[in-house]
């Protein structure tokens, strides 16, 4: 079992003739996803790594019977994508672009309120069940099958701690790489419930940084509503107030809110125990489950 | 990006917003020669990205001649917590009865813009919403129609503004919505709007912080960033392209990815040792960007030792490896010990690559950390 995604989800791309969208597709269809169509304006006719391209996401989705799409094209343009996409029947838009100006995303957020899609990012690596299917960037060897849900709004931190995971034999259920950006599709608490209604998964391991409140929030939901146990890594402990760590959402404020500390103690107030050092929390993972 | 406020009250007074008159000045002469055209009694004003600014001295009454120029030479060059001041705004000063506050912001936990409201202007707003939080008024916006008129009446009235400028000050509050919106703005916000004895409305601080990544629609207020002083380190990092933020220890950082450098520098900090900096320098770690990162860390004095530690994922270790040796051969001799880790794919056949003539090389995080602080120790003692 897995969430999201398995080897039967079919993929369109969005900016699949771009750089990126063109090398990692071939990356994805590498390790078993099952990709469909691309949808590109202007490019519709066209293949690319012997996928079909389409001029709307309409086409390709109707074309293929796609449940999910992953999306590649630049800042500028991405919120229209996003719109596009949720305009459609898919179940699931991967949203990898990293800088979509944050207003931008205010306006795809109240749309997806009225959207029956899960978005997942942007700035995210993707979504990867391992030997089965894999929406976005991240590096696939570095992921084996197991029983551990992963969640993170970080994309090499995610390779780090995972590979930490997988070299003690933990392997994964479900990863998920929610995204660094202050407005996210798919918040901590989203990808909690996820996991915490899949059978397979015996234990969930969230890394969270400084910003905003999503932890805090995550830790009152594992509170009340879980019984799967959670192991938890902040990253952003030494980070100074009012500078901007890298990822747009990843600040904390003059007023004190989104610490390191303020997200530790909530997480351990609701149980969760969480490593100082990604070998720490593999150690937790091994005595919780 | 954040605007000064001489920028900001320009882009509001364009705007309709009512401000004093003012005049910017970068010397003690330029500064009394306004005070002169402007008419006393002037406020003189510190023009640096710090908050607090009034208590820390950066600003000044001043009722004539002798005083603003005791003021400026007093303003002008001084150090405000880690900034240098070299410009002054000089502007009228208003008698005021009252200070309000009215501010724009994106409420990141609900995805939404936030208009605020507040008859507790004047001082630190951040304070009033800790300790007071009902004295804030409230109203969130949809985005897709912006702050409807009848919201901001509603926030002002429910903040206990005055009847007699209440309409003027949700009118206000409304153009600050539009500014907030229409520049890709993070923060809008005036604080405080002064109200004068005759039920006049006049902002006399003004804060617009532009989100960095709206800024490629933004020319006109990208050139404004120019114009603010930056570290020399960190304006540095801005010309490679670089997220980077100089801190004050000794053991220099450069990673890829927020998150596993922000995660480095803890351990740093864990293992008892003081980072000097975060530096991610993206994805790839192509030599030129290698080298340029070396290049910044290096040139922060304070640095003793350099922790380098890279997860390749979809970039193999090995090509990242040579990148790494590639850009080391740029230095005839490293200035300050350089620990490296690689991980992730490939990243066995990377580390027998590394030149480790140069550099010294560890297998995990954990291990390359403690090195590194372990080294800076040994240069600090």
């Amino acid at each position: 079992m897995s969430v999201l995604v398995d080897q039967d989800t079919s993929v369109i791309v969005q900016g699949i003739t771009g750089g990126e969208g063109s090398f990692h597709t071939e990356q994805m269809i590498d390790y078993g996803t099952n990709v469909v169509a691309g949808a590109v304006p202007g490019r519709g006719g066209e293949t690319v790594q012997g996928i079909p391209v389409y001029n709307t996401v309409e086409a390709a989705v109707d074309a293929h019977d796609a449940d999910a799409s992953v999306v590649f094209v630049p800042p500028a343009f991405a919120a229209d994508a996003l719109f596009e996409a949720l305009d459609t029947d898919l179940d699931l838009v991967v949203a990898i672009t990293e800088g979509i100006p944050t207003q931008d995303m205010a306006k795809v957020y109240k749309q997806l309120k009225s959207a029956d899609a899960h978005l997942i990012g942007p700035n995210c690596p993707g979504v990867i069940t391992p030997e089965a299917a894999k929406l976005g960037i991240l590096p696939g060897d570095i992921f084996t099958e197991g029983p551990i849900g992963f969640i993170s709004r970080s994309g090499t931190l995610t390779y780090q701690i995972v590979s930490n995971l997988t070299e003690r034999g933990l392997g994964q259920t479900t990863a998920i790489g929610i995204g660094g950006d202050p407005i996210i599709g798919t918040d901590f608490v989203g990808a909690l419930e996820l996991f915490e209604a899949d059978p397979e998964t015996e234990a969930v391991v969230m890394c969270g940084e400084i910003g905003g409140e999503d932890e805090e929030e995550a830790a009152d939901y594992i509170a009340e509503y879980m019984d799967t146990p959670v192991v938890g890594f902040i990253a952003g402990r030494t980070a100074p107030p009012g500078k901007r760590m890298g990822h747009a959402g990843a600040i904390v404020s003059g007023s004190g809110t989104g610490t390191a500390q303020s997200k530790i103690d909530a997480l351990n107030d609701a149980g969760v125990p969480v490593g100082a050092t990604p070998e720490q929390v593999a150690d937790y993972v091994e005595e919780v489950r | 990006m954040r605007l000064h406020e001489y920028q900001a009250k320009q882009v509001f007074a364009e705007a309709g917003i009512p401000t004093p008159e003012s005049q910017l000045a970068t010397t003690v002469d330029e500064a009394v020669e306004a005070a002169e055209t402007i008419g006393y009694p002037v406020a003189i004003k510190a023009q640096v990205h710090v908050g607090g600014r009034g208590k820390a001295g950066g600003i000044e009454i001043a009722a004539d001649e002798a005083a603003a120029r005791s003021a400026a030479e007093a303003i002008l060059g001084m150090d405000l917590k880690g900034y240098l001041v070299d410009r002054v705004l000089v502007e009228a000063a208003v008698d005021f009865t009252d200070e309000l506050y009215v501010g724009v912001t994106m409420d990141r936990g609900e995805g939404q813009p936030v208009a605020m409201v507040s008859s507790r202007g004047g001082v630190n707003i951040e304070e009033v919403a800790a300790e007071h939080p009902e004295a804030i008024a409230r109203e969130y916006i949809d985005p897709a129609f912006g702050l409807h008129p009848y919201q901001a009446r509603k926030a002002v009235y429910e903040a206990g503004v005055d009847d007699a400028v209440a309409l003027d000050l949700a009118g206000i509050l409304s153009t600050l919505y539009d500014l907030w919106a229409s520049n890709d703005a993070s923060d809008a916000e005036i604080n405080p709007v002064m109200i004068t004895a005759d039920d006049e409305i006049i902002a006399t601080d003004a804060v617009l912080n532009i989100d960095d990544d709206a800024l490629f629609r933004h020319p006109e207020l990208a050139e404004m960033e120019e114009e603010a002083a930056e570290d020399d380190l960190e304006a540095k990092a801005n010309e490679y392209g670089f997220d980077y933020v100089r801190l004050d220890g000794n053991v220099g950082i450069i990673g890829n990815g927020a998150g596993l450098v922000m995660t480095t520098l803890d351990l740093v900090d864990y293992y008892d040792g003081q980072p000097a900096n975060f530096l991610d320098i993206g994805g790839g770690a192509k030599a030129e960007r290698v080298r340029n990162a070396l290049d910044m860390v290096f040139s922060d004095e304070n640095v003793d030792a350099v922790v380098f530690n890279i997860f390749g994922g979809i970039t193999r270790g090995d090509e990242v490896a040579r990148g790494i040796n590639e850009a080391l051969e740029g230095f005839d001799e490293l200035p300050k010990p350089v620990v490296v880790r690689l991980a992730g794919t490939n990243a066995e056949e990377g580390m027998e690559i590394l030149n480790t003539e140069l550099v010294q090389v560890e297998a995990t995080l954990e291990a390359a950390v403690k090195r590194a602080v372990d080294l800076a120790e040994g240069v600090t003692a």
